[in-house]
């Protein structure tokens, strides 16, 4: 019982934690391109990598100030989705699928090879880049607090503070802009490209536009990431962290302003919980170890989200908050 | 050059599939392409105050591994340089290595052997040789990808999920092979069997049923990326994140062709490939159901109008797709060994090489992935070997720009 609880209060945690903003992030941005765009981004992590490199790179290689590496962050995610979006935006949408995926797993390969080392440091990453920042935290960050019975460091807790602040502020600016007219014609896009060029439009330039704006909010999202751990590792920056987000983003409601923030924290207390639950059980001896021993756990969270993905998309692709006729996307 | 990357490769991957000790060692393998494993040459360990910890002879597979009971701590390993067979010389670095083994931690040692076959024979050679090489690759890539083009074409579905059935093949021929004691090619048999199973339960279970109740493509595309992350890592699970190599055919010799150097196994590879790949396109060219499936890439309407039976073509498309995409993971594990991400990590070259070729024709993913798994190849001649795919990455966004719809695609499926 008491094993529950602690998974429970560990699973809420995780919840409120660094790692739920930098999936919110993520998710608020793969929001803009594919819940109001309709544009297939399955390389969102990599606008998270660039995010969190510029400022480990700015920081600890360069030794330049934490805010400007924070630009240089944003500057080298908007540049990404300016290359991508050049050749992909007027082809069919799985075009883009395919090079965002394949960017992605092709700037992380790039960042942890060797020729790569003197500049990211390889496979080892960067560290020692968030001091400056955490140094403004108005507590003390070297004692632990207590909040709902949960145990945080002041760091930590000044970290999901100023995270929270940064996607309740995304937030505001997507619903702002979804209700503008420049809202209405992306949402237009999404429902039938040919009548918006018909009308005048240029669908390109919105396209690129919609593009950029959910880099931008991915790369904040890895300097969460890369601030909250205190290193930045290519690693950390698996493809497989974007079908995360996107798990969140259709859990909690595509095309909703608060569907991914709410998305991202019922994943992450979700996976947690199972993750922690599920080392308890391992250790008390309830699951046998010849079933499932506690190295397979880190494995069995994202089966979770394959299963829960396939499950999503097939019986309720609207998620908790979506509606259901603004979510039937076709490629063609 | 090419040698001593080799060695490296070795010295880092086995001791990983043995995992056996606890606590610190220094492990390794001698060999060179030509000569094989070298056996029975002695290995040497001293301290860092020059007592000797221990000396052993490297086994039949040229490997060694030395315990270190002392624990972590700077160690000199040397090999007896005399004994090594005619033409077999020591690297530039010489017969010792000074190394520092961290806590736990089983020091991979690599001696970086040479034997004249490669690096001194100028850059026309290397070239020769890469492209032989890329051509083996090229056409293991086209072997897998044929099946994704197809379902793509026939269905109009952008299988994320394409790379598993690769990955499924390879580790259902592992365990049958080493596990089971069964040769490997009967056990690349019952792999693609297997394979044609998985692809027709794919379609039955699962696309058949989300066609029925008109779930979109893009939809679609995300259920499949789903179904990949669970299979990926379910496959994890089950095999562990182990390199392991077959049974058979490991310890082979590079024969040399004069220009180039290939061993028997990767000819063999090269050989299968082009047979298997021969196969396809008669079947597709001649036979009833292959002329069904091209006509259900075209204009699936017509040819259901035209009394093809679109299910049923669809169904054939998926076993065959299975059963290429499983013996395509057993000629790649055969050269790169068997892991569980093995298909995943070729899912992005195949995408390449089918988007290359043109997007949902059959002989375009052929012509696609040879030119990817070539050009991957060859592009370590002027970029380092660790980012070679990035260059196959960065050519898929060049043609892109240049030609959408690849080399056979038709403007109009671009949209």
């Amino acid at each position: 019982m008491s094993d529950l609880i602690d998974a429970l209060l560990i699973g809420v945690k995780s919840g409120l934690g660094f790692q739920a903003i930098f999936f919110a992030l993520l998710a608020i941005g793969i929001n803009v391109h594919f819940g109001y765009t309709g544009l297939l981004n399955f390389g969102q992590i990599a606008f998270a990598m660039l995010g969190g490199f510029g400022i480990a790179i700015s920081v600890s290689q360069w030794g330049l100030p934490f805010w400007v590496g924070v630009l240089v962050g944003i500057a080298a995610a908007v540049v990404l989705a300016l290359l991508l979006g050049l050749p992909t935006l007027r082809l069919r949408a799985d075009y883009l699928a395919i090079v965002t995926i394949a960017t992605a797993e092709g700037l992380r390969l790039l960042f942890r090879s060797v020729s790569a080392t003197p500049v990211t440091n390889g496979t080892r990453g960067l560290s020692a880049f968030n001091q400056s920042f955490i140094a403004l935290a108005p507590w003390d960050t070297q004692t632990r607090y207590r909040i709902l019975g949960t145990s945080w460091s002041g760091g930590e807790l000044w970290v999901a503070v100023v995270g929270w602040v940064l996607v309740a502020l995304s937030c505001l600016l997507v619903w702002a802009l979804m209700r503008s007219p420049w809202g209405r014609v992306l949402k237009a896009i999404r429902e039938d490209e040919d009548a918006v060029r018909a009308l005048g439009k240029n669908v390109y330039n919105y396209k690129m536009q919609a593009l950029v704006l959910g880099a931008v909010f991915g790369a904040l999202g890895g300097m969460v990431y890369a601030v909250g751990t205190g290193s930045a590792i290519p690693d950390q920056y698996q493809n497989a962290n974007t079908f995360l987000a996107y798990a969140a983003l259709i859990l909690g409601g595509a095309a909703r302003v608060l569907g991914p923030v709410v998305g991202s924290i019922i994943l992450l207390f979700i996976l947690q919980f199972a993750d922690t639950f599920l080392r308890a059980l391992i250790s008390n001896g309830v699951i046998p170890d010849a079933l499932l021993s506690s190295t397979d756990v880190a494995q069995i969270r994202f089966v979770l989200v394959g299963i829960g993905l396939m499950l999503l998309l097939v019986f309720r692709p609207q998620g908790i908050f979506g509606d259901r006729r603004e979510v039937m996307l076709d490629a063609r | 050059m090419l040698v001593g990357i080799l060695a490296a490769v070795f010295a880092a991957l086995l001791p990983a599939g043995i995992a056996s000790a606890e606590g610190e060692s220094v492990r390794g393998t001698l060999q060179t392409s030509r000569s094989g494993p070298i056996a029975g040459i002695e290995v040497t360990v001293t301290d860092s105050s020059g007592d000797e910890v221990d000396s052993v002879e490297t086994d039949d597979d040229g490997r060694f591994d030395i315990p270190l009971p002392d624990g972590a701590g700077q160690y000199t390993v040397s090999i007896d340089a005399e004994s090594l067979p005619d033409g077999v010389t020591l690297g530039p670095q010489g017969a010792e290595r000074t190394v520092t083994v961290d806590t736990g931690r089983q020091q991979p040692v690599n001696f970086g052997l040479q034997d004249g076959s490669s690096g001194g024979g100028g850059s026309t050679i290397r070239a020769v040789q890469l492209l032989v090489d890329g051509l083996r690759f090229g056409l293991i890539i086209a072997v897998c990808a044929v099946g994704l083009s197809l379902i793509f074409g026939t269905t109009g579905l952008t299988n994320f999920a394409h790379g598993e059935l690769v990955t499924i093949g390879a580790i259902v021929a592992w365990y049958v092979n080493v596990q089971g004691g069964v040769p490997l090619i009967a056990a690349t048999l019952i792999a693609m069997v297997v394979g044609a199973g998985v692809g027709a339960l794919n379609e039955l279970a699962l696309w058949r049923p989300l066609r029925r109740r008109g779930t979109g493509l893009v939809a679609a595309l995300v259920v499949s990326i789903g179904l990949s992350l669970l299979l990926r890592y379910a496959i994890q699970i089950v095999y562990g994140g182990f390199s392991n190599p077959y049974a058979e055919y490991q310890s082979q010799r590079a024969v040399d062709y004069g220009v180039f150097t290939l061993t028997n196994r990767a000819l063999a590879t090269i050989v299968i490939a082009v047979v298997v790949l021969v196969l396809v396109a008669l079947m597709l060219q001649r036979t009833k159901i292959g002329k069904a499936m091209r006509a259900v890439s075209d204009n699936r309407d017509l040819a259901a109008s035209s009394g093809i039976d679109v299910n049923r073509v669809i169904l054939v498309v998926w076993m065959m797709g299975g059963a290429l995409a499983a013996l395509g993971g057993v000629l790649l594990g055969l050269s790169d060994q068997v892991q569980w991400d093995m298909g995943f990590r070729l899912l992005l070259l195949m995408f390449a090489g089918v988007t290359l070729g043109g997007l949902g024709t059959a002989y375009g993913a052929l012509v696609g992935s040879v030119i990817i798994g070539v050009f991957v190849q060859m592009s370590t001649l002027v970029i380092p070997d660790d980012t070679k795919y990035v260059g196959g990455l960065l050519l898929l966004i060049v043609i892109l720009v240049i030609r959408p719809q690849g080399i056979l695609g038709s403007r109009a499926r671009i949209g």
